[in-house]
């Protein structure tokens, strides 16, 4: 049988070219007409450290990093003593043997893959020895490389010609090396080339863009893991002309400054992980409070304080709702694809201009860095976001009444303060019991504007159903999709809408007797949230800086599900 | 606000110093209101958090716009709002809590920055809607409702700091002297770059320094404020340096440098180095 998909992890010290090895690999496959993504775990440090990076390369759309290794490229000792284990029994190790020797392991095979290069007369070229003799085992046909590497290296230079020929012999050399011993993996089926036009992203980027597409004007923001790769876009691309993205002193600089921006009419956005949201809490009260929009984009990283700047986890979901003292619940979008990044960012500028505060947008490490084909978004279906400005004259109540006024912006009449402490229509500094009632019911009853109709479902005659949030998306619909195949009696939900949750959905939940909701963090946060709103929803937790993998869902859904229904039975 | 509004309990002290610098600000704003010929509401008044913050609801006449934010962040939410629309004219008011103590991270990068905003301190050496707990700017080994022993930290020298950390316009102030500090508030606004105007400004209830800073001739009380002198060179740091050596409180312009460019326009500057790409451009490097 043809394999559908198959996963290379490529693993060794951090500078090595791992990550652009599996980079490469994902994106040569989509050339090719392949679904990719890419998976990454870096050492929290410059040089060196243990790192590694995966490509899954499939037929078919995939959402998740893959459960098992079907090859690993062991560029050290170290790496293959770390990741030998998750390689398949029928799975290829590939190592470097001019660094290293495996004894012992009738997967391993060696490939002085450097050498190799540096005889094609271009030392750059280790990872298409490799990409050759990964084509090998996989039985994919060396012209669709070759077609790739022609089409790569082609760009009108003069020394081009020299490139595209040294590229093509260490494909060459790769495969033939490989191609004289018995190793091989099967065939993988061939490719169902998307017809529409692609990207090859990662979560990141399409944040930085999406943003950008739904009228980005102001970007203030702070390097840190797994962030600064937005900070950098935008300092890059968010120029020119009544556009800024600056790097401030602090995080809580960042909150206020676009705090400021926002108030002064632009539409604003930082991005940050779980440390810098800690020092927003205060910012981000005031935003909701004196009601001015803006976004803050969280990458979350695992564990608190410091935790884990460089793995995955899906532990802030309470700090994002309720960041701050006080009363406050904020509109929450959580992404759970590179796709979603681009389209989450393009609600979440949306959500902040309609109902005039403050939005998060959450994504994770592991989506953060996955470089993933999608269909290119289309611009004409985007627009600007839009507020609701007032053009008035002078002595305009801004908070009068108990919904959304239009929003005066300075150097046009219509001067108001924009107040922290609580206040009364003109936003002065009240005490009263009734305005504190007022301005909260206020600023609560706005968070209607922004609920959403669509929403996925699948299967929703049945009692149970499986609901996933952000990026555990992947591999939950991964196992979903194999359970239903097997004929497991549940149902599938999926929004990337936390708060507010489209209403019709949280409906149909009410109604079920159990959702399932995969999440990574211990405290089981969003079925926490859910069970507060009047679900049975109950977790499927886990907290080791890595995603899940389908299998694992596989076997605990299907263990819960059978519970539950034992449980229906005897009553 | 701009009529009597009854909701509005806050009232500072009688005598506060406050009320002076209101006046002061309400001048400073509608003499530049006037020369540049632009609407009251080009001004932005970011005030922070203590009886300094009120100020922004208790302007009278024509008014500006106003953020009574949180407590120490006046400064960088100036920043968003200047760097969002330069047009604007923003003003920081602000105590000397919340200037020095919990937001004093932020002047050295506005200094450096060079962040074309006013910021004008009200310095009373004390938290005053606390009730009366030590600032800064209280005297080293004084006694407050924090201090029931004595301070224990040293006085810190605002003007000083100013100084070494690059403040472009440094001024410093009186609120006994609305006109001559209104005067000090428009050259800090006027300044292309970031400037701050350093008042005294006496909480009557806590800290009541008014005799000690005019003096009293009669009780043999020498004043601690005395006048920059006219010759006094405002583009020489080192000159004034040398002035705060001399003790007591100086008043004028400290520190005036003319020749760095705002960060409003040197982001100007580097829109000719950056080519700006439409988003179609952006999403089109990613195709394949």
């Amino acid at each position: 049988m043809q394999m559908r998909d198959f996963v290379v992890r490529f693993a060794g010290e951090g500078g090595q070219g791992v990550v652009t090895s599996a980079e490469g690999l994902a994106q040569s496959s989509t050339q090719v007409g392949y679904h990719a993504l890419t998976f990454a775990t870096f050492p929290s440090q410059i040089l060196g450290g243990p790192t590694w990076t995966q490509a899954r390369i499939a037929v078919d759309p995939v959402l998740a990093p893959g459960d098992d290794v079907n090859v690993l490229v062991a560029f050290n000792q170290d790496a293959y003593d770390a990741h030998h284990q998750d390689v398949l029994p029928d799975g290829v190790v590939i190592f470097n043997s001019t660094e290293f020797e495996i004894e012992g392991d009738d997967r391993s095979f060696g490939l002085p893959f450097e050498e190799l290069a540096k005889s094609t007369g271009n030392n750059r070229a280790a990872n298409m020895v490799i990409m050759g003799a990964l084509a090998h085992l996989i039985n994919m046909p060396q012209e669709h490389l070759i077609s790739f590497v022609e089409e790569r290296f082609n760009r009108g230079r003069a020394e081009d010609a020299e490139i595209i020929r040294s590229n093509i012999e260490a494909l060459n050399l790769g495969r033939n090396h490989i191609a004289e011993s018995s190793f091989s993996l099967g065939e993988l089926a061939p490719p169902e080339t998307p017809k529409y036009q692609q990207l090859m992203i990662k979560g990141n980027e399409a944040v930085s863009i999406g943003s950008m597409a739904a009228g980005l004007e102001f970007y203030a923001g702070y390097p840190i893991s797994p962030a600064t790769p937005i900070l950098l876009y935008m300092e890059r691309n968010l120029v020119g002309k009544d556009r800024l993205a600056y790097q401030v002193s602090s995080e809580i600089e960042s909150i206020t400054a676009i705090l400021g921006a926002g108030y002064a009419g632009k539409r604003s956005m930082t991005a940050t992980s779980g440390p810098g949201v800690s020092l927003m809490s205060e910012g981000l009260g005031l935003a909701w409070i004196a009601e001015i929009p803006l976004v803050v984009v969280n990458v979350q990283r695992g564990g608190p304080a410091t935790g884990l700047p460089t793995k995955t986890e899906q532990s802030d979901l309470f700090g994002c709702m309720y960041p701050a003292h006080g009363d406050v619940k904020l509109p929450i979008i959580a992404a759970g694809t590179v796709e979603e990044c681009f389209y989450g960012a393009v609600k979440a500028i949306e959500w902040a201009e309609k109902y005039q505060g403050p939005v998060i947008l959450m994504t994770e490490m592991s989506l953060a860095e996955r470089a993933q084909n999608i269909p290119k978004p289309d611009l004409s279906k985007i627009q600007e976001a839009k507020r609701v400005v007032y053009s008035g004259s002078n002595g305009y109540l801004r908070y009068a009444g108990n919904g959304l006024s239009p929003m005066p912006i300075p150097g046009n009449p219509g001067a108001y303060v924009a107040n922290g402490s609580e206040h009364d229509d003109m936003g002065d500094t009240t005490h009263l019991g009734e305005r504190h009632v007022q301005m909260t019911e206020r600023r609560f009853g706005k968070i209607k504007l922004l609920e959403e109709d669509d929403y996925e479902s699948d299967q929703i005659e049945n009692s149970i159903a499986v609901m996933s949030w952000g990026g555990s998306k992947g591999p939950a619909r991964e196992a979903y999709d194999k359970l239903k195949e097997s004929g497991l009696p549940v149902g599938w939900y999926y929004t990337m809408f936390l708060n507010p949750l489209p209403p019709k959905l949280l409906e149909e939940l009410k109604q079920k007797d159990l959702v399932i909701v995969p999440e990574l963090n211990y405290q089981g946060q969003f079925s926490s949230i859910l069970r507060s709103l009047g679900v049975k929803a109950e977790s499927i937790t886990q907290y080791t800086g890595l995603p899940f993998k389908a299998r694992t869902l596989v076997e605990k859904i299907t263990e819960m599900t059978n519970a539950r229904l034992k449980e229906t039975v005897k009553v | 606000m701009s009529k009597k509004n009854p909701e509005y309990d806050f009232k500072w002290c009688p005598g506060c110093g406050d009320f002076g610098v209101r006046r002061a600000l309400e001048m400073a704003m509608i003499n530049r209101a006037e020369e540049t010929s632009q609407p009251m509401e080009n001004n932005v008044v970011v005030a922070g958090i203590g009886c300094s913050g009120n100020l922004v609801h208790l302007l009278e006449g024509d008014q500006p716009y106003g953020i009574h934010g949180i407590h120490g962040r006046s400064l960088p939410i100036a920043l968003g709002v200047k760097m969002a629309q330069p047009t604007l004219n923003v003003v920081v008011v602000a105590g000397d809590g919340d200037f020095l103590s919990i937001g004093g991270e932020h002047i050295a990068p506005q200094a450096a920055r060079n962040l074309n905003i006013c910021a004008v301190v009200m310095d009373n050496g004390v938290y005053g809607l606390t009730k009366g707990q030590s600032s800064p700017t209280t005297l080293e080994g004084a006694i407050t409702s924090s201090t029931p022993y004595g301070k224990l930290e040293i006085k810190t020298n605002p003007l000083e700091l100013y100084l070494t950390l690059g403040v472009s316009f440094i001024a410093s102030g009186f609120s006994g002297q609305p006109r001559p500090l209104a005067e000090l508030i428009k050259q800090g606004m006027e300044h292309s770059g970031f400037s701050i105007v350093h008042v005294q400004s006496p909480c009557t209830t806590y800290n009541d320094t008014f005799i000690q800073l005019k003096g009293d001739q009669k009780n043999g009380i020498q004043p601690t404020l005395w006048d920059i002198p006219e010759e006094h060179d405002t583009s020489d740091r080192a000159a004034a340096h040398e002035l705060l050596q001399q003790g007591g409180l100086p008043v004028g312009v400290l520190y005036n440098d003319n020749d760095r460019l705002p960060l409003d326009q040197n982001v100007v500057t580097t829109w000719e180095k950056a080519q700006p790409k439409t988003v179609e451009q952006l999403l089109g490097a990613f195709e394949f």
